[in-house]
């Protein structure tokens, strides 16, 4: 009997473990978004990595897309609705984002979808929101898979055939470099497309890779690849992941006595870089998608309300998060119906949409055609480097 | 010439922090037969512990190395206690059970402390706060690099290992553990207080753990609800090829395979480096089943 009780404790314990995951609900710090009595609005589902590895991202993405529909709210809504959010993590796990999206679809009932940062997850959700023909905008899936599932999915980011290009150039015209070496991420879609991306670049301009090496995700030693790095002495290190690896490998590139310049894509734009990398990341460059010391007013606006409402710099997921909403709301305001098919074809009709992140126009492929901003690592902060057009 | 040494260092270092897991690991199955898979989460927990009392104490605002020796005894403390916990609450009620009882039982903790974790200390990676900073920087020869903080640990795994060394050959606790590993009855007939003897065990080696979570922490600092998954399983096989419930075994076994994982992701293919761990751990188990120092129990029939 007594062994049942303790295994009963535990099983008690663990439901209601399961009880509490399976319903966080994010409040909003902006805006009241949540669905009222009211029934004449216009859903929006929202899958984002809220918490789990990429966390950051998720988080950021959500606070933008906070910002942006309170602000469509505040200004009438569209067509006399206001919008409402419906928002779920995803733990940054892929099997999570597909049991949402189906959530969002089939429970909530969502006239179109936000999300993801991370390109293998967005690759997941696409084909659920193809499949039941709901428009689906990511901010920064940059990997170009993820439009080509079907017509029903947008981006308003550019695309890591165009981010590798950039940083190829950057390495070649800016660090002067001549050998590059690689470490990417084996197991993701965007670090593997990336670092495809900007090899081929970089060596049709000329330059050689010297070496090109992987990591896996749960790794956490990352010296046996630096130190075949350097080995083969090359000019700088092209690390294509997401931030919480890119901050152990710089320490660790360090204390091996590495101090060649990093270089990575937007996977690094985190608060939490410097957290876990701290000094060892000056001397880094990476590609992203605005920089908050542009001094355009569209910037300089956006930078000032993100602050006064969430108390912090908006990073560059944050800017992309604002600009896929707005870029929904324009839509929408131009679609001739809510229906999904209207609102699929407005987004699609979409042409120099004045974003925080640049002026976007969603070309045939359904991506958006943006320059890129390459920023440099300093003490923690993102200086602005330069500029690079399509 | 250089990258290979510098492969050698790499791989010790990493095979020292396997190996600070892998003491806890063999311990606890020297004593009592039973592969505790909660190990590597009660070493998460750990690093955590550390976390929040070197924030508690604001060390993360000024190292020293007295900082590192409170927390890691704070951390070794608190350890201790989950441990007790687990083996009261967990697999004192199956004492009598079936073997493969306490084994599911121990996966269903591991796995209860993996999400529980999840969801108390929430999912996303934490910074580990630098609370001890080695004076005079890096060590090591022109190109070669060596960190002081992986030499630390490596001296620390060998004075845990000879420490543990005399407790279980030299002291009365030690000669109990002993007993109760021998026969667990026939023990108690004679007067050794079982239970008591297997929670001192677990208290001391959940204590391993403890020490090694605020030192991983240290060296690679970025922690997590599931850190204790993957070092886990290395630090089990590193025990299992040692030679599982041998203590020096399993500090030789560890270092074995932190070299061998280093060498294949430098010279050949990092890819390989999760597979080439549980390679090494099949071809043991054909070969030589005790594994490098174990002796294979007689058993009386």
């Amino acid at each position: 009997m007594k062994k049942r009780s303790v295994v009963r404790v535990f099983v008690g314990i663990a439901l209601i473990s399961v009880a509490f995951t399976g319903c966080t609900k994010t409040k909003s710090k902006v805006c009241d978004l949540s669905a009222g009595s009211d029934t004449n609005v216009i859903r929006v589902g929202e899958v984002g990595s809220m918490t789990g590895s990429e966390a950051t991202f998720g988080v950021s993405t959500h606070e933008g897309i906070q910002l942006a529909l309170c602000q469509a709210n505040a200004a009438g809504g569209v067509k006399g609705k206001k919008f409402v959010l419906y928002s779920l993590d995803d733990q940054s796990k892929q099997d999570e984002a597909a049991a949402a999206m189906t959530k969002l679809i089939t429970q909530s009932k969502v006239d179109a979808i936000l999300g993801e940062v991370a390109s293998g997850i967005s690759k997941v959700m696409a084909p659920i929101a193809q499949a039941n023909k709901v428009p689906m905008i990511t901010p920064s899936s940059t990997n170009p898979d993820v439009t080509k599932i079907g017509d029903y999915i947008f981006r308003v980011c550019f695309i890591d055939p165009f981010q590798g290009y950039v940083m190829a150039k950057f390495a070649k015209e800016n660090l002067k470099a001549k050998k590059v070496a690689i470490l990417q991420d084996h197991g993701s879609d965007y670090s593997v497309g990336l670092a495809k991306f900007f090899i081929e670049t970089f060596t049709k301009d000329g330059g050689e890779i010297v070496l090109n090496q992987s990591y896996n995700k749960n790794d956490v030693d990352f010296k046996s690849q630096l130190t075949a790095i350097r080995a083969k002495a090359p000019d700088a290190i092209y690390i294509p992941g997401y931030y919480t690896h890119v901050g152990l490998i710089a320490r660790q590139a360090r204390e091996l006595g590495v101090t060649i310049p990093l270089m990575g894509g937007d996977g690094w734009d985190s608060p939490e870089l410097k957290s876990i990398g701290g000094a060892a990341l000056n001397n880094s460059y990476f590609s992203n998608h605005y920089s908050a010391e542009d001094k355009s007013p569209a910037v300089q606006t956006f930078l000032k309300e993100y602050k006064e409402t969430f108390g912090k710099t908006p990073d560059g997921l944050a800017a992309m998060g604002y600009d896929a909403a707005r870029v929904l709301a324009d839509a929408m305001n131009r679609a001739k119906s809510l229906s999904n098919t209207d609102v699929r074809d407005a987004i699609a009709a979409t042409v120099k949409f004045e974003g925080v992140t640049g002026k976007i126009t969603i070309d045939k492929e359904r991506n958006a055609v943006k320059p890129a901003v390459v920023l440099r690592v300093d003490n923690g902060e993102f200086k602005y480097q330069s500029t690079i057009h399509p | 010439m250089t990258e290979f040494v510098q492969h050698i260092v790499n791989g010790i270092s990493l095979g020292s922090i396997y190996a600070l897991i892998a003491l806890g690991y063999t311990l606890v199955f020297g004593i009592l037969q039973l592969i505790n898979f909660a190990h590597g989460d009660v070493f998460m927990l750990g690093a955590f512990i550390g976390l929040y009392s070197s924030k508690f104490f604001g060390f993360d605002q000024n190292p020293s190395l007295g900082a590192l020796v409170l927390i890691m005894g704070i951390s070794m403390i608190g350890c201790a206690a989950i441990g007790y916990c687990i083996e009261r609450l967990a697999y004192r009620p199956l004492r009598r059970a079936p073997r493969i009882n306490v084994l599911i039982t121990a996966v269903g903790v591991s796995l209860f402390l993996e999400f529980a974790g999840q969801l108390f200390l929430g999912a996303d990676p934490k910074f580990f706060p630098q609370i001890y900073q080695p004076a005079g920087g890096d060590m090591g020869a022109g190109a070669l690099k060596v960190n002081p903080l992986q030499v630390m640990v490596l001296v620390i795994s060998l004075a845990l290992m000879t420490a543990l060394q005399y407790v279980v050959f030299k002291t009365r606790l030690g000669r109990a553990m002993r007993a109760v590993s021998f026969n667990h009855e026939y023990a108690s007939l004679m007067g050794i207080p079982t239970d008591r003897v297997i929670s001192y065990t677990f208290m001391l080696g959940s204590a391993l753990a403890g020490a090694a979570g605020v030192l991983v922490g240290l060296i690679y600092p970025k922690i997590e609800p599931l850190m204790g998954v993957l070092p886990g399983l290395k630090a089990f096989v590193a025990a299992v090829l040692g030679g599982i419930g041998n203590v020096t075994g399993a500090v030789v076994g560890a270092i074995t395979l932190g070299l061998a994982e280093s060498l294949v992701v430098g010279y050949w293919a990092p890819t390989y480096r999760d597979a080439l761990a549980f390679a090494v751990l099949i071809v043991i188990l054909l070969i030589k089943p005790a594994g490098l120092f174990g002796t294979g129990r007689t058993e009386k029939v």
